[in-house]
């Protein structure tokens, strides 16, 4: 069996490989493949990366088979290069950030909502439906590379934002299975990538860290930002690995931050020239705008021109041109999105309104620095008894290596940013400065790193322990008289405990819980990233708006009709593939009802 | 329209390994490539094609020439630039366009060639032939006497040591360049 990981980004996918056929201990035969994709009309050319794109085109667009893969030559759907191209033009027909709707508790996943703001004739699809897309498209180049192999019947891993909740790992290995991948594994990707460092130190690692380190992992993807922690143990002379917190979903990412350039680019330059980009030129420029970072960022050049193409074919004289100096992106994108502030700042919280356009969950805060402070103060008591640490007694929790992942660090000012931020901290609080562990491959790392834990899961090798990075909770609504005005209170029942691992037995208590037989009903659903000691069974009748966050709803449906209501209790486990499965059994009888762990509207 | 024919990835992939492969290149063979259908010599003007009609059928060398200027026009405006009379504009104006050009045509060189020089060795340095291949390296100057050569190197070359234009989808028309836009 091939070992494979597939990194699904919010912008872009990709797929690693590791050959154990042809691996001997650390010497591992690892592949990226090539993924051959349609890269405009009628043209397929291999790339490292597939685009997170689907362009829904009309009739009158594209002529027949403008779409042909090696594997199809009219395929359905337009994935991947052309799509984002496509897009470029005619926003409105392109699906994009499917994976950020994937954890949007406040919509119905399966329906068919993208693109949002599609005209009338767009047969739209579903968040589920493109992330099988991008999938599907990753099996049938896998396929075609590998004839004769299917990807089903290899160790497969794909990896999830840590900070997915349950709901959208589920939707995630649903659409693996519908785009013929079932069985595949689930893995955090702050993991990953620390698996790809471990994998690149061939050993190393070993003289990396030692017993006693936090290793903070921040991974700055495309769309969103992760952050984990991991704790280094000693067990039986060995060392032993726990991934012991992981931070709330972050939507901003690198792209916002190019975005966000581009922008400002656009302004000096309707500033300058009194010419406004339209739709296409902002891409160029935000195309320009990146590589410009990442070379002033470098150190390479001091000043860097950035040219905006006309769109029609006078292209001299047409082209908008400016500069970019290394002192104005540096101050732009760093005290933008990598402020220097205190451990006490907080990130600006996003004020709830009661009508809401319906759109993604943006950090509302775009300072990383304060959502890293906000992660590390939450999570100050996450290794509160635990033997072999320094037992904190400052205001947040004190890492001592710091591991980065994310194009957006190739740029070092960035990295070196958040680091000296982190020493400042740490130095206020009389702690050691954190130590930096070097990544190799900061675009790739996940995708191998994925690999890498499938070929372990099979060959064997250090593995880091990571349970549920959250407890879960159910809303039971308290039984009292109504109040006009109030709504009842509600209390929440313990059903998944922290730290909850593969095998486990969590054994829960009888609650009191019935499920009308033939309806759907409904649990509203908690989690909380701090509350460690809670157990199955335990029931809070308050908290703060800090320890739990609603995630959306939760389903159960009782087949049968007759109406009448069965004695439950909800009980929770890990699958051998890493996803938390809540279950109904029937109190009498050892019955069995799956929860769904996200709702589906009625359609 | 059934007849037997290698896929059109395979044709293609045969026609642009043959073309541009360097040895073969050099001995300037013609691809011996299976016409995809019989094309009357002297039938239509080259840009303009009926739409109710499958584009005109293109000989894969002709092929590989327009894909390759759709590619530099896509990503680097090159038609687009070649196109005006540079005369009236500044050297500001050019130089800002040509910034374009150069982005976007080096992107699309480098992802699709792979170019090393002819050979090795700084320009403007002493250079020892040990012997010659008139194809990868040109004798100028007082050019007289047997190998070995002493001489100094003006200009090191260039060699495609790999080639991979994108495969074309069967009837995807070729000579259209870089469709007309209209946004509605």
């Amino acid at each position: 069996m091939i070992r494979v990981g597939i990194d699904l980004g919010t912008s872009h996918s990709a797929l690693s490989y590791i050959d154990p056929d042809l691996s001997e201990g650390e010497d591992l035969a690892h592949h990226v493949l090539k993924i051959p994709q349609c890269v405009a009309p009628g043209e397929c050319a291999p790339r490292d990366l597939l685009p997170s794109n689907v362009y829904l085109p009309s009739e009158h667009e594209l002529s027949a088979g403008a779409g042909a893969l090696p594997w199809n030559s009219t395929p359905a759907n337009l994935v991947g290069e052309v799509a984002r191209g496509l897009g470029a033009k005619s926003a409105t027909r392109l699906v994009s950030s499917a994976k950020s709707w994937l954890c949007h508790p406040g919509v119905d996943r399966r329906k068919p909502l993208l693109p949002l703001d599609a005209p009338e004739d767009v047969v739209r699809v579903s968040p589920l439906k493109a992330s099988q897309l991008y999938l599907e498209h990753l099996r049938e180049a896998f396929e075609h590379a590998n004839p004769g192999e299917k990807l089903a019947d290899q160790n497969v891993v794909i990896t999830v934002p840590a900070s997915f909740d349950p709901a959208a790992r589920d939707l995630t290995s649903e659409a693996a299975e519908a785009a013929g991948i079932g069985g595949a594994t689930l893995l955090e990707e702050p993991l990953a990538a620390l698996y790809a460092w471990i994998a690149q130190s061939r050993g190393g690692w070993r003289e990396a860290v030692e017993a006693g380190d936090i290793v903070l992992v921040v991974d700055v993807g495309g769309g969103t930002t992760d952050l984990s922690l991991v704790a280094v143990e000693e067990e039986d002379g060995e060392l032993r690995l726990e991934r012991i917190a992981v931070g709330q979903h972050i939507l901003l990412g690198g792209d916002n931050m190019d975005l966000a350039l581009a922008y400002f680019v656009a302004q000096r330059i309707e500033a300058e020239q009194g010419k406004a980009l339209d739709d296409w030129q902002m891409r160029a420029c935000t195309h320009a705008c990146r590589s410009a970072k990442e070379r002033l960022l470098s150190g390479e050049l001091e000043e860097v021109p950035v040219v905006v193409p006309s769109r029609g074919s006078r292209l001299i004289g047409k082209t908008l041109k400016t500069t970019l100096k290394r002192e104005e992106v540096q101050n732009f994108l760093l005290e933008g999105f990598f402020p220097a502030v205190n451990a006490s700042e907080r990130p600006a919280s996003r004020e709830r309104s009661g009508l809401t356009e319906m759109g993604l969950p943006y950090a509302q805060d775009a300072a990383i620095t304060r959502h890293l402070a906000a992660f590390l103060a939450r999570q100050k008591d996450a290794l509160a008894g635990r033997e072999g640490f320094v037992q904190n007694e400052g205001s947040f929790l004190h890492p001592t290596a710091v591991l980065f992942n994310g194009g957006v660090f190739k740029a070092a000012p960035i990295a070196e940013r958040i680091i000296d931020v982190l020493t400042d901290w740490l130095m206020e609080e009389d702690a050691d400065p954190v130590r930096v562990l070097e990544g190799e491959d900061l675009d790739r790392a996940v995708a191998q790193g994925a690999a890498y834990y499938a070929h372990i899961r099979e060959s064997g090798g250090v593995r880091v322990r990571a349970g549920l990075g959250q407890s879960y909770y159910v809303g039971v609504e308290s039984s009292m008289p109504a109040i006009p005005g109030l709504a009842p209170p509600i209390r929440a029942l313990c059903v998944a405990p922290f730290g909850l691992e593969e095998g486990d037995n969590a054994p829960s208590p009888e609650q009191g819980l019935g499920l009308v037989v033939g309806e759907s009903v409904r649990f509203r659903f908690f989690g909380s990233s701090v509350r460690r000691d809670d157990v199955p069974g335990d029931v809070l009748t308050r908290w703060t708006e800090e320890e739990l966050t609603e995630l959306g709803q939760i389903e159960a449906t009782l087949p049968g009709d007759e109406k009448t209501v069965v004695p439950v209790r909800l009980e929770a486990h890990i699958t051998s593939l890493g996803a938390l499965v809540l279950e109904a059994i029937a109190s009498q009888g050892d019955e069995r009802w799956r929860v769904e762990m996200s709702v589906r509207e009625p359609s | 329209m059934s007849q037997e024919k290698p896929s059109f990835f395979a044709r293609l992939a045969i026609a642009f390994r043959v073309l541009f492969s360097s040895e073969l290149a050099a001995n300037a063979v013609r691809p011996a490539l299976p016409a995809p259908t019989p094309k009357e010599p002297s039938e239509e003007p080259p840009v303009k094609v009926e739409s109710e009609k499958p584009p005109a059928p293109t000989l894969a060398e002709e092929a590989a020439a327009l894909q390759l200027l759709a590619l530099l026009q896509r990503e680097g405006r090159l038609i687009d630039f070649l196109k005006e009379d540079v005369a009236e504009f500044s050297d500001e104006d050019i130089g800002a366009a040509a910034r374009v050009v150069h982005e976007g045509c080096s992107k699309a060189l480098f992802e699709h060639f792979t170019i090393e020089p002819a050979e090795g060795g700084e320009e403007g340095e002493a250079i020892t032939l040990e012997s010659v291949d008139p194809a990868r390296v040109r004798l100028t100057g007082n050019v007289a006497g047997d190998p070995p050569f002493q001489g100094t190197l003006q200009h090191a070359g260039w060699v495609a040591k790999d080639v991979s234009l994108p495969a074309i989808a069967d009837g995807h028309d070729l000579n259209v360049l870089a469709p007309a836009e209209v946004e509605l």
